[in-house]
C-alpha cells in the first residue's frame, strides 16, 4: 500500500486541525451572533442566549452516551442470528453463507 | 389513455424489460418513468375515474394536488433509480423495480380502499423481489420476514376496508379517521408500511440486506406510499404527533451504533418519516405541507445517501463502518456528493432538508407542543450527527481500511444518478419555491429568516462540535462488528426460541403420555401372551379325563346339597 506516494488532503495533520480549528471559529461566531442579531422568538426558552448551541452540544453528548450505555443491553456478536436460524433448524446457513459481494 | 391510469407506463415498461436485453431495454427504463411523469404532467386536478362493483362505486383513478405532487416524485425517483441500475444486467431486478415504482405510482392515484389495497399487496410482493435479488441466504431469509409483514399490513386493509364499507356503504379513501368502522385497522395497516416503533422491525431488517441498487428503490416507495395514504386518510389525528416524535428519536440510538452503515440510513429513514408523521398529526396546513414537502426531499436526499453507499458496497464489496474509512482518496466525487446527501438530511440552510423540516418544527411550536418541538429539535441534532456526520466520516475518512488500495468512483451512470439527486437537493434547498408551487396548501411560509437560519446554524454547528469532542476524547463508540437487538428480535430470537422452550417443556409430559400408552400396549399383549401363548392355561389341551371327572365332581356335589 505504502507504494502510493501520492499526499492526500488528510494525511497532513495540520489539515486536520484547520478543520477543527474553523470549526471552532464557526461556533464561537454564531454564539456571538446571538448578541448582535434579534431571533423571533415563539417559546420563552428560544429567547435564552445561545439556547440552539447549547440545546444542540447537549443533546449530541447525551445521544451518544447513551447510545454507549445502551450497547451493553443490545449488543451481540455479528453472527448472532445465524446461529440462531441454525440451531432452529433452519436449514444449516452458518457454513455456506455469502459475503454478499455486489 | 395515460390519464385513465397514470402508472400505465411504468407497468408497461416492466413488461417490455422482461422481454428485451442490452441497449433496448436500457431505453425502455429511461422512457418508461419520463412517459410516466409526462402523463401526470397531462393530468387536470379534480377528474376521477369510475365504474361500479357489486354495487360498490370503484375509483382507480383519482387526481387532486396531493396525488399529483406524489405522482412527479414516484417518477423522479424512478428515473433515478433507473440511471443508478444501468449497469446492472439483471432482468428480475430492472422487471421488479419498474413494477414497484408502478404500484406506487398506482396507490397514490387510487380512489378507493380496494384499488389501495390492490396496490398495497403489488407493492409488497414486486419490493420483495429487490430483497431476494441480492440471492444471498441472510437476504432471502430477510425477504421472506418483510414479505410476510408486508402482506399482512395488507390483510390488515382489506379487514379495515372490509368493515368500513359494510358500516358507511363506501369504499372511498377520503378521511378516514380513527372512530371510522374500520378505522384503527386501517391505521395499523398504514402504520406498519410508514414504520411506527415496534412495527418498524421489517424495514431495517430487510432494506440493508437487498442489492446496492435494490435499496435504492426500497428507500423511495414503500414508507412514502404509507405517508401519503395517512396524510390522506388520517390528517389531524393527535396520536400521530406522539408517535411521529417517538419515530424521531428511538432510531438516531440505534443509529449511533449500528455498524451497517446502510442500516444506519435505514434507521435515519425512521427518522425522518417520524417529521413527517408529527406534521400529518398536526393537521394544519403548515404541517401538512411540511409534512408532504418532507417526503418528497427525503426520497431525493435518503435516495442519495442510499445511493452513495450502494456505491461504497459496488466498488469494495463491503458495508461496515469498521471495515470502511479512507476512501475519499479514491472516490472524490462520491464523497463529495455524500456530503452533499448528509447536508441535506441534515437540514442545512440551502440544502433541500431545511425548507421542509422547518415547517413541521414551526407547526409544532405554534400549535402548541413544548414536548415534541424539543423531541424534533433533538431528533434534527441526532440527525445531523448520525447521517450528516457518521455515513461520511466512517466510509469516507476516519482510518485508512485496506479497502482503498483498490478502491476507484463508481460506474459512470451511478455517478450521474448521484449528481441528478444533488443538484435537486441543493435546487430545491436554495430556491424552495419550486416545491412550494406543488404543495396542496398556499401559506406562505418562507423558511429564509435570519431567526431560522441562525437557530439551525447554531444547532448543527454545536453537534458538529460534540461530536469533534467526542471523537478527540475517544468517548466516542468505535465502530464494532457486531449486531443490536431491535424489534426484529422478537420474531426471530424470542418467538422461536419461546416455541422452542415451551416444545422443551412438554416434552417430559409427551413422552411419559406415550410411555404410558405403549407400557399399556405391552403389557396386554404379554397378558395375552400368558393365557392365549405356547403354554397359556386357556390355550391348553384339556384332557377328556380331567373333563369326566370334574362332571363327576360336580354331580357329587349336587347330590350332596340335594341331600342335605
Amino acid at each position: 500500500m505504502s507504494a502510493d506516494e501520492k499526499k492526500y488532503l488528510f494525511d497532513n495533520p495540520r489539515n486536520v486541525r484547520r478543520v477543527v480549528r474553523g470549526l471552532l471559529i464557526a461556533c464561537v461566531v454564531l454564539v456571538g451572533l446571538d448578541l448582535v442579531l434579534h431571533r423571533h422568538v415563539a417559546h420563552p426558552w428560544e429567547g435564552v442566549f445561545g439556547f440552539y448551541a447549547f440545546y444542540g452540544f447537549v443533546a449530541c453528548v447525551l445521544l451518544v452516551l447513551l447510545a454507549k450505555e445502551m450497547r451493553k443491553v443490545v449488543m451481540r456478536d455479528e453472527d448472532y442470528y445465524q446461529r440462531n436460524d441454525g440451531q432452529d433448524g433452519a436449514g444449516d446457513r452458518a457454513g455456506q453463507e455469502e459475503d454478499g459481494h455486489a | 389513455m395515460l390519464d385513465a391510469w397514470p402508472a400505465l407506463p411504468l407497468f408497461l415498461g416492466a413488461l417490455l424489460a422482461a422481454v428485451t436485453r442490452g441497449q433496448l431495454r436500457a431505453t425502455v427504463m429511461i422512457a418508461a418513468p419520463l412517459l410516466g411523469a409526462y402523463g401526470v404532467f397531462q393530468l387536470e386536478p379534480g377528474t376521477t375515474t369510475q365504474f361500479e362493483l357489486l354495487g360498490y362505486a370503484l375509483t382507480p383513478v383519482r387526481v387532486d394536488s396531493l396525488s399529483i405532487l406524489f405522482g412527479y416524485l414516484f417518477h423522479l425517483a424512478a428515473l433515478i433509480g433507473v440511471v443508478y441500475a444501468l449497469h446492472v444486467k439483471d432482468p428480475l431486478q430492472d422487471v421488479a423495480a419498474l413494477a414497484y415504482a408502478g404500484s406506487a405510482v398506482g396507490a397514490v392515484f387510487a380512489g378507493d380502499l380496494l384499488t389501495l389495497f390492490v396496490y398495497w399487496e403489488l407493492l409488497a410482493v414486486t419490493s420483495a423481489i429487490l430483497v431476494f435479488a441480492r440471492r444471498t441466504e441472510l437476504a432471502l431469509s430477510a425477504g421472506m420476514r418483510y414479505l410476510v409483514i408486508q402482506v399482512g399490513s395488507g390483510v390488515l386493509l382489506l379487514a379495515g376496508a372490509i368493515l368500513y364499507a359494510v358500516n358507511t356503504g363506501s369504499l372511498a379513501f377520503d378521511h378516514i379517521g380513527l372512530d371510522a368502522p374500520g378505522g384503527w385497522l386501517i391505521f395499523l395497516a398504514f402504520g406498519i408500511k410508514s414504520a411506527f416503533p415496534m412495527l418498524h422491525g421489517w424495514l431495517t431488517d430487510a432494506y440493508p440486506e437487498a442489492t446496492p441498487t435494490g435499496t435504492v428503490f426500497l428507500s423511495a416507495f414503500t414508507t412514502k406510499v404509507a405517508i401519503y395514504s395517512l396524510a390522506r386518510g388520517f390528517a389531524g389525528t393527535e396520536l400521530l404527533v406522539y408517535i411521529g416524535a417517538l419515530m424521531t428519536c428511538f432510531p438516531i440510538f440505534y443509529a449511533v451504533i449500528e455498524n451497517d452503515l446502510r442500516r444506519v440510513l435505514a434507521y435515519s429513514l425512521i427518522n425522518q418519516l417520524g417529521f413527517m408523521v408529527v406534521g400529518i398529526g398536526i393537521g394544519t396546513e403548515l404541517a401538512l405541507n411540511g409534512a408532504v414537502a418532507h417526503a418528497f426531499n427525503d426520497v431525493i436526499f435518503k435516495g442519495l445517501l442510499m445511493m452513495s453507499m450502494g456505491a461504497v458496497l459496488h466498488v469494495t464489496g463491503e458495508m461496515r463502518g469498521s471495515e470502511l474509512g479512507g476512501l475519499y482518496k479514491k472516490m472524490p466525487r462520491t464523497t463529495i456528493l455524500c456530503m452533499v446527501g448528509a447536508a441535506s438530511i441534515s437540514a442545512f440552510p440551502l440544502f433541500s432538508g431545511f425548507v421542509s423540516k422547518s415547517m413541521v418544527v414551526s407547526a409544532a411550536i405554534q400549535e402548541g407542543h413544548p414536548i415534541v418541538w424539543l423531541m424534533l429539535l433533538f431528533a434534527s441534532a441526532g440527525v445531523f450527527h448520525h447521517a450528516g456526520i457518521k455515513i461520511p466520516f466512517f466510509a469516507f475518512f476516519a482510518h485508512e481500511s485496506k479497502h482503498v488500495a483498490n478502491a476507484h468512483e463508481p460506474p459512470t451512470n451511478m455517478l450521474i444518478a448521484m449528481t441528478m439527486a444533488a443538484v435537486l437537493c441543493i435546487g430545491v434547498g436554495s430556491f424552495p419555491g419550486l416545491l412550494y408551487g406543488l404543495l396542496p396548501y398556499d401559506t406562505g411560509y418562507s423558511p429564509y429568516d435570519v431567526s431560522h437560519v441562525l437557530a439551525q446554524l447554531q444547532l448543527l454547528a454545536f453537534s458538529a462540535l460534540a461530536f469533534t469532542w467526542l471523537k478527540l476524547a475517544h468517548i466516542y463508540p468505535p465502530e464494532l462488528k457486531s449486531v443490536n437487538l431491535d424489534a426484529e428480535w422478537l420474531y426471530r430470537r424470542v418467538l422461536p426460541e419461546a416455541v422452542r422452550r415451551l416444545l422443551a417443556k412438554l416434552a417430559p409430559f409427551d413422552r411419559a403420555l406415550r410411555q404410558l400408552g405403549k407400557s399399556m400396549v405391552q403389557r396386554a399383549l404379554l397378558g395375552l401372551a400368558r393365557h392365549h401363548g405356547e403354554y397359556g392355561v386357556l390355550a391348553q389341551t384339556w384332557p377328556t379325563g380331567s373333563m369326566v371327572t370334574w362332571v363327576a365332581a360336580l354331580l357329587g356335589l349336587s347330590l350332596l346339597l340335594y341331600y342335605l
